[in-house]
């Protein structure tokens, strides 16, 4: 009976570890975080990732350039038109390849969809965890709409393998280009519809207003990069600042946030999107003739050197660093996942705040496993 | 082109195909070349605050590569941030180059400053077993990365907080990007059944593990 003195009434002090996922439905994956715990307050938190680690740059030097780029795909399988933009900006660089206009602008057309497309599911299954469960439903519904027009264009939904080195596979389909004006005219609507449901919800705002803060000098300090840099009010997007394709002719803002917590990362994903939007309906008006494909080499084969490119994906800067020896598969190629590097600020984010916090976190750092764990 | 331009031209013949220069897309495309990048301004810079510090340094499609010294990558690393307004690691990685004399791997810096947006790589040689100093102390973002290089290629990194496996398991035996790592991947089951297969035997190309 002895033991009854032993137990404290108020365990205020009393530091409890827990292992949050790997299976968890908000954690998005398989990623498995170690929380320290006061209580309900997150003392530490450490995340483990690694589960779903295919070794896709080991598979990349054994592929050929072009073949590299369905493995892209299934990184961020939630972004692969960005993901083959990536890969295939790097080759082409690397071998002073000039992109015929009107593909450039299909790609500019399908990674704004794409952008579209990611920042849905990221608003669906991010509502979803905090517990506003109707915009999951309205979201996929416009998702769908992307991919019918993915899949119309290159045959694919999710795993896309739409562009190459050089330009682009193939052409738009006939009516393609009406279709897709259609949805992005339609969008901003729903836009609307889905900012009615939250922007201004007591329970939403009281679950994102002031969690998750991360200061500008601290997002920089740990690497962060797209709408968790920008909700921290910096002002930077790749798009701008070392524009690819052709997104130095195209008008578009940055938008940016100004506290660094998860109401304003919301904002800066959904003005996002309008913004995408804008940029598709450009690229539709302005589409040039002309063919798609420029004249490249039957194999790729870029000279020695080394080079580093990188695009503005829907979760950040995705960066593509490729080492070429001269011959048909690249030597080396790293990816600079923008996943893995934003969830390494994880713990800064969550530290202090409850445990029903760490998955508005983990939720608002939009997150993709396939990217982190490659 | 107007009349004005031309106005000997008879009006009736339009001009000539090949007058029309054919399309970039069209040409082959003109490769970059390899530079000597020294005289480069970025590369002038770091010298200025850091005599000697740069070894070599090339330029390759507009972007500098300037090789330091391994036992220097930290200190370089600091002024580059303090000084010179490099705030912000865009990525850290290694390559390795199996066969090459004078250190196996290369071990890259991306680095990116905000004030006018130039991008400056920092490349140190390294030997296998040798220990490359951490720059965590600089920037917190290269905590994961040098993690990565640590697990797929083996290269440690010495006052890293936490140098541990990330993407493989503890156990893990081997460093998968590494040129001699089997492509078809190895048997696993030596960390798996430690009684099996003997501590120290390690894993064989092509065993069972299935």
């Amino acid at each position: 009976m002895g033991d009854i003195e032993a137990v404290k009434p108020f365990p205020d002090s009393e530091e409890m570890e827990i292992s949050f996922g790997p299976q968890h439905p908000a954690t998005h994956g398989v990623l498995r975080v170690m929380v320290k715990l006061d209580g309900e307050r997150i003392v530490d938190a450490k995340p483990i990732i690694g589960y779903l680690h295919r070794g896709t740059e080991k598979i990349f030097e054994r592929e050929t350039y072009n073949g590299a780029i369905p493995h892209t795909d299934r990184m961020d399988y939630t972004a692969a038109a960005t993901n083959n933009q990536g890969l295939v900006g790097a080759v082409e660089r690397m071998m002073g390849i000039t992109v015929p206009p009107r593909a450039s602008y299909i790609r500019m057309i399908l990674a704004e969809l794409q952008r579209i497309a990611s920042h849905i599911i990221w608003l669906g299954t991010h509502a979803l965890d905090i517990g506003a469960q109707s915009p999951f439903f309205y979201t996929f519904e416009e998702r769908e709409k992307i991919l019918d027009l993915y899949e119309e264009y290159c045959g694919a939904r999710l795993t896309l393998n739409a562009m190459r080195v050089g330009g682009q596979p193939y052409d738009l389909p006939e009516g393609w280009a009406a279709r897709c004006k259609t949805f992005v005219d339609q969008f901003p609507a729903r836009i609307a519809e889905w900012e009615r449901l939250l922007t201004t919800n007591r329970i939403w705002k009281l679950r994102t207003v002031g969690v998750g803060v991360i200061s500008a000098e601290s997002a920089i300090e740990w690497g962060l990069t797209g709408p968790p840099l920008r909700g921290s009010g910096v002002n930077w997007d790749i798009r701008k600042v070392f524009p690819y394709d052709h997104y130095d002719e195209v008008e578009f803002e940055i938008p940016i946030g100004a506290h660094g917590d998860t109401y304003d990362r919301y904002l800066v994903r959904m003005e996002e999107m309008r913004q995408s939007v804008r940029i598709v309906q450009q690229c539709l008006a302005r589409l040039p003739e002309g063919p798609v494909m420029a004249k490249v080499p039957k194999v790729i084969k870029p000279p020695k050197g080394e080079i580093y490119f990188s695009v503005e994906g829907p979760k950040g800067e995705l960066g593509y660093y490729v080492v070429s020896d001269g011959g048909a598969n690249p030597y080396r190629l790293h990816v600079r996942p923008s996943c893995f590097i934003n969830l390494q600020a994880l713990p800064e984010m969550v530290r202090g705040q409850l445990v029903a916090d760490l998955i508005a976190v983990i939720g608002t750092l939009d997150i993709v496993l396939g990217e982190i764990d490659r | 082109m107007t009349e004005q331009d031309n106005p000997t031209a008879p009006a009736e013949t339009p001009p000539q195909a090949p007058a029309a220069p054919k399309a970039p897309w069209e040409e082959k495309p003109v490769t970059p070349v390899l530079r000597d990048a020294r005289d480069h301004a970025l590369v002038k810079e770091i010298a200025a605050v850091l005599p000697g510090v740069v070894l070599e340094a090339v330029e390759f499609a507009g972007q500098v590569t300037a090789t330091v010294a391994c036992a220097r990558i930290a200190e370089v690393c600091r002024t580059c941030k303090e000084r010179l307004g490099y705030s912000f690691l865009v990525d850290l990685t290694a390559v390795d180059w199996q066969e090459r004399p004078q250190g196996r791997f290369d071990v890259i810096y991306w680095m990116h400053r905000f004030s006018d947006s130039r991008r400056l790589r920092l490349k140190v040689n390294v030997a296998d077993g040798v220990e490359v100093p951490s720059v965590t102390g600089v920037w917190k973002v290269a905590n994961w990365m040098e993690r990565e290089v640590f697990d797929m290629f083996g290269i440690y990194f010495s006052g890293h907080p936490n140098l541990e496996r990330i993407l493989t398991w503890e156990g893990f035996n081997g460093h998968p990007l590494r040129k001699d790592f089997p492509i078809e991947g190895i048997d696993t089951g030596a960390a798996v059944y430690p009684d099996v297969y003997p501590p120290g035997g390690g894993p064989v190309a092509g065993g069972e593990g299935e």
